[in-house]
């Protein structure tokens, strides 16, 4: 069996000046090229969680493997570039920085990672070339084609934007953290049928995270951040 | 990464744009207020260049400065023609130049003096005088004006003009029965030359010639000029007179037997010295000058650092997403303080530029009105030091920021909600 993408046991963690502890994982594990669904209401610790994955947050003890890496051994510089080398991002909403072009969003990962820069392209050109058949594949030709500001798109149109940016130079994890929460049901499921296929298409793992439960039904294989979490038992 | 910090600083160009003017107000005021200065300080020196001694009455340094060389206030008292021949022939005296005062031209100061005015006299960085037009005077009712009183009454060559006694702008008592030509008119040089008109000191003398006691002679009973031509006019007394010396080691010797002159009381000065004097008597204006010009500066640096901050908290989402595609918070303060750094620079440049400005389109003018010559040449090493302490200050301004960024971003990691 290949390798877990995150493999994280015994994990705990609490903010240093509350000591409060807000998270206590016993076993949470997600193999390559899974699709999985992480439902959990809003404080049940999944944010801690998504900022341990990301090696924002340190744990206080516990292992927590990253594609076979245990991040806190990692520098703090190390754990930026493992983490833009490794992982993509898509937030709820405002994921795009509004002086950049449609095309430059989605580049912005490519400059401050060597990896993902050679995986999209050997040269400038071919990078743009792999940006442009990522947003065509997410149905924005048309955007590309008019030039359109980033701030004059639809919500819908910057999730896929922001959506191709966590795709590009195929990092080995998209974490997905309510990126639908602003859409209505319809357009949910048509961005979900493009992130699915193009993770699919890259053999990328999506964690997809969302206290929207009604979007299980579409991942193969779901957990709950209050099953997951026994902080809270 | 460059790129990206340009386009996010033009994406807020308009407070960008404020706070680089903000500061570039600062330092052409900076710079600004030290160019007068100096302009101020030049101006002052370059009017006495090359004369070693100053001689007047007895009394205080500064005032024989101030009426010998600045034709500001007036003489205490004349001082004999026969105490300075004794000084004219001393074997340490390389030149000498009477000056005799105490009459104006509508406001402007008449300077009764030889020939020797014009041989020796040097202003600036050693020059001599020179004629725009005409030349010296060589008989009795000539004149030689300064450019400035030329240009201020259109006077040309030959024009004759009324000399009045006393050194009001308005006199009542006039040597209208004597007028004096116009024989030439200096090239303008920036000091009080250009506000001065020169006579003979005959030509002073035979002004007062028949006035008794600082009154002017009755009705019919004053002289004609023809009669006046005919007499030999000695002069009895000047105001004060320059020296300059064969060498300089004479100076202090020569100054010491003047000040203990037997036969009249007289004071002698060293100009250097004296303008040392009024320094310290002008430092107080300038310091506070220099102290209103720094707090500018501080309050448009403290402009900026309030509009990085204020910023910081809309740029919390460019923030958080640059954390997710892999910026640390080093990068992160790097882009502030680098932005900062940016803001200060181009505040400098801009600055600088609006100073050069104001310096190409003020000097003339400056020059014309108050004679006052302001200098333009590029920064020099202490502006520069100057400018290096506003940069160096604006990345420290733009420290806080960074720190506020770097603590911020760690705290909202790359989740960050509205």
């Amino acid at each position: 069996m290949a390798e877990a993408i995150l493999d994280l046991k015994n994990v705990c963690f609490s903010w240093k000046n509350s000591g409060r502890k807000l998270l206590n994982l016993p076993e949470f594990i997600v193999e390559q090229h899974e699709h999985v669904f992480l439902q959990g209401p809003s404080g049940s610790g999944k944010s801690t969680l998504l900022g341990l994955v990301g090696g924002i947050l340190v744990a206080e003890s516990g292992t927590l493997l990253v594609l076979g890496k245990e991040i806190k051994t990692l520098s703090n510089s190390a754990r930026d570039a493992f983490r833009v080398d490794h992982i993509g991002f898509i937030f709820q909403l405002f994921n795009l920085l509004p002086f950049l072009s449609i095309e430059e969003n989605v580049m912005l990962p490519l400059s401050f990672s060597q990896i993902r820069a050679e995986r999209a392209g050997k040269t400038k050109l071919d990078q743009v070339n792999e940006v442009h058949r990522l947003l065509i594949a997410l149905e924005l030709e048309e955007q590309i084609a008019n030039k359109s500001p980033v701030i004059e798109l639809s919500v819908g149109q910057q999730q896929r934007v922001a959506a191709a940016r966590a795709l590009i130079g195929n990092p080995e994890l998209v974490i997905a953290d309510e990126p639908t929460s602003a859409l209505d049901s319809d357009l949910r499921h048509s961005f979900l049928d493009l992130l699915f296929s193009e993770c699919k298409k890259s053999g990328t793992t999506l964690l997809f995270v969302s206290h929207d439960s009604s979007l299980s039904g579409l991942f193969k294989k779901e957990f709950s951040m209050n099953e997951i979490n026994i902080i809270n038992n | 990464m460059i790129n990206l910090l340009v386009r996010s600083l033009w994406n807020r160009r308009s407070t960008a744009v404020l706070t680089i003017f903000s500061i570039s107000i600062s330092v052409t005021l900076l710079l600004g207020v030290e160019n007068i200065r100096q302009g101020v300080r030049g101006s002052f020196s370059s009017a006495v260049s090359g004369t070693d001694i100053i001689v007047g009455a007895r009394g205080g340094s500064l005032q024989l400065l101030l009426y010998s060389i600045f034709r500001i206030g007036n003489a205490p008292n004349n001082l004999s023609w026969e105490s300075y021949n004794d000084f004219l022939n001393d074997k340490r005296v390389k030149w000498t130049i009477p000056i005799s005062l105490g009459d104006s031209h509508r406001g402007y100061r008449v300077l009764g003096t030889n020939q020797d005015y014009f041989k020796y006299f040097r202003y600036g960085s050693k020059k001599k005088l020179e004629f725009y037009e005409g030349g010296s005077f060589s008989k009795t009712f000539d004149a030689v004006i300064g450019s400035e009183v030329a240009i201020k009454f259109k006077y040309k060559l030959n024009e004759e003009i009324i000399i009045s006694h006393g050194t009001g702008k308005k006199s009542f008592l006039k040597h209208d029965d004597r007028p004096f030509k116009v024989v030439g008119i200096l090239k303008p040089t920036g000091t009080p030359v250009d506000q001065s008109l020169h006579v003979s000191l005959e030509g002073i003398t035979a002004m007062h010639i028949d006035w008794e006691s600082g009154a002017p002679p009755m009705e019919g009973e004053s002289l004609s000029t023809e009669d006046i031509m005919r007499l030999d006019l000695k002069t009895e007394a000047i105001t004060s007179f320059l020296i300059g010396l064969k060498s300089k080691i004479h100076a202090f010797s020569l100054q010491r037997e003047i000040n203990s002159f037997k036969e009249e009381p007289l004071s002698a000065i060293m100009p250097g010295v004296a303008l040392q004097e009024l320094w310290t008597i002008l430092r107080t204006a300038e310091i506070g000058l220099r102290v209103v010009t720094w707090f500018v500066l501080f309050a448009g640096l403290l402009g900026m650092m309030t509009s990085l901050l204020s910023g910081l908290n809309e740029r919390r989402r460019e923030m958080a997403i640059l954390r997710s595609v892999g910026a640390g918070p080093g990068t992160i303060s790097f882009l502030l303080i680098f932005e900062a750094t940016f803001l200060s620079l181009a505040g400098i440049l801009f600055g600088l530029l609006l100073l050069y400005i104001t310096l190409f389109v003020s000097q003339p003018l400056l020059e014309a009105y108050f004679g006052l010559f302001i200098p333009i040449h590029p920064p020099s090493f202490k502006d520069l030091i100057i400018l290096g302490v506003i940069i160096l200050t604006g990345m420290l301004m733009g420290l806080i920021p960074a720190l506020r960024a770097y603590r911020q971003s760690l705290a909202d990691g790359m989740t960050i909600r509205l």
